[in-house]
């Protein structure tokens, strides 16, 4: 059942490719604005580099937020995957994970390749890696109740910013510290745990959050 | 201003023999609010499997606000539905499971074929359907040759079809269907009526929100008229 709900969701990011690419060219822009904007600097670009990628990929994970249901309540397959016969959180889970694949996977891949316009050292890029790969699921599941709660608003990728971007916090924090106690040479491994424990939270309560969202969302 | 509640069960003596079958769905008392305005109130209503319903009313009277309730989309103000003696609410996807909804919008991706709609939505509500067998419950609606075509390619009514090409494969016990027969041609809405008569006939139930009358044999149809 996930499964097909997984599957499902993949085929149609395929059939809408350009929504996908949209997403990771973003990402590659502005990251790589910043070294074109401050000039070769490389001490400077080391010590902004964990913060620039971070956020970079905050503000491409709003690109794609809004889509995760969106399309579904306008021709009505949300309100028939609602009325499957199986907990909405599963659902949730299975759409929750492919837009992870969807949106937020190539960001990951493509995160050490940017990376080195920043002047990172192989280890340092290698942790800035993993930082997104355990930090970027906090995003997408706090994202799906952000993009829950405003279904069916106008204006709602607006909305959707502000009230989501807040609750991204802690995952910003801990992941660029991961990437900056790398740069000073220290370990990074107290701030990912911090990441995955934070990631752990999120799985735990953000899918029954979007459930009962969409519940609201759709009456 | 009363908002009261016309319930015409016709013919009378065959309602007597109805009677006698075991109510599988029942709802009392059931009153529904949208925003501030109360659309129905007081709603009884109980249904012995091997009936259809056609629930009609004029426009804005809660006809689909009913039908959501009944497949628990929606939360109703006040009142019971029951399904076998239990509540739906505590039933969940117990009840769900009984259930195929079919709404105003089709339920239908713009970017999938006619075959992987059919398919994939049957999957998400737990039935396999071959691809053979998606491809001929799609051509029994009218759709041969035309499985393949993204839906974004089939008109309005054709997508109408795919979606409720749902009810030739599925196997569930309740149908709610709301307003399914805009934008059908004469050769379509016929189907349909002989789908709604076929599942009657074997014992399902169907609850139909429409303007058409559907003419189905009397001695199992109830009409629910609701007046705003």
């Amino acid at each position: 059942m996930l499964r097909w709900i997984v599957w499902r969701d993949l085929m149609l990011a395929w059939r809408r490719r350009a929504d996908m690419l949209s997403t990771v060219f973003f990402f590659v822009i502005v990251v790589s604005l910043f070294p074109l904007g401050i000039g070769p600097e490389t001490q400077l670009l080391r010590t902004i580099a964990p913060g620039v990628v971070w956020v970079a990929a905050l503000l491409a994970s709003m690109l794609s937020l809004g889509r995760l249901f969106a399309n579904d309540y306008q021709d009505g397959t949300l309100e028939q995957l609602l009325l499957t016969p199986q907990p909405l959180f599963l659902v949730v889970l299975g759409k929750t994970f492919a837009h992870w694949i969807v949106a937020e996977l190539p960001l990951v891949l493509i995160a050490p390749l940017v990376g080195v316009q920043f002047d990172l050292s192989r280890e340092t890029l290698w942790i800035l890696f993993l930082s997104l790969l355990v930090g970027t699921p906090v995003l997408s599941l706090i994202g799906s109740v952000g993009a829950a709660l405003t279904l069916g608003l106008r204006g709602g990728g607006v909305l959707i910013s502000l009230l989501v971007l807040p609750l991204y916090i802690p995952a910003l924090i801990f992941g660029a510290g991961a990437v900056e106690a790398s740069v000073m040479g220290t370990s990074p491994s107290a701030h990912l745990s911090l990441l995955g424990a934070f990631a752990i939270v999120s799985l735990l309560f953000s899918p029954w959050a979007t459930a009962a969202a969409l519940r609201i969302s759709l009456e | 201003m009363s908002r009261a509640l016309k319930l015409t069960n016709r013919p009378q003596s065959v309602t007597i023999a109805a009677e006698g079958r075991q109510k599988i769905l029942e709802v009392s008392k059931l009153g529904c609010v949208r925003g501030d305005r109360r659309l129905f109130s007081g709603l009884d209503l109980s249904v012995s499997p091997g009936t259809f319903v056609q629930l009609t009313g004029p426009n804005g009277s809660g006809k689909t606000s009913l039908l959501r309730i009944l497949c628990t989309l929606l939360t109703p103000a006040e009142g019971q539905i029951s399904w076998n003696g239990a509540d739906i609410r505590s039933l969940g996807e117990e009840y769900v499971a009984h259930v195929t909804y079919l709404g105003h919008r089709h339920g239908i991706k713009d970017e999938l074929s006619a075959v992987e709609n059919l398919r994939i939505s049957n999957a998400l509500h737990g039935v396999s359907v071959s691809k053979e067998r998606a491809a001929e419950a799609l051509g029994r609606m009218g759709l041969a040759g035309r499985e393949s075509l993204p839906a974004r390619m089939l008109s309005e009514g054709q997508r109408r079809r795919t979606g409720l090409a749902r009810l030739l494969v599925c196997d569930t016990k309740l149908w709610l269907l709301d307003e399914v027969l805009t934008s059908l041609d004469k050769g379509a809405v016929s189907l349909v009526r002989s789908l709604i008569e076929n599942h009657v006939a074997g014992g399902g139930i169907a609850i139909v929100a429409t303007h058409q009358d559907l003419e189905l044999p009397a001695d199992h149809t109830k009409r629910l008229e609701l007046t705003t």
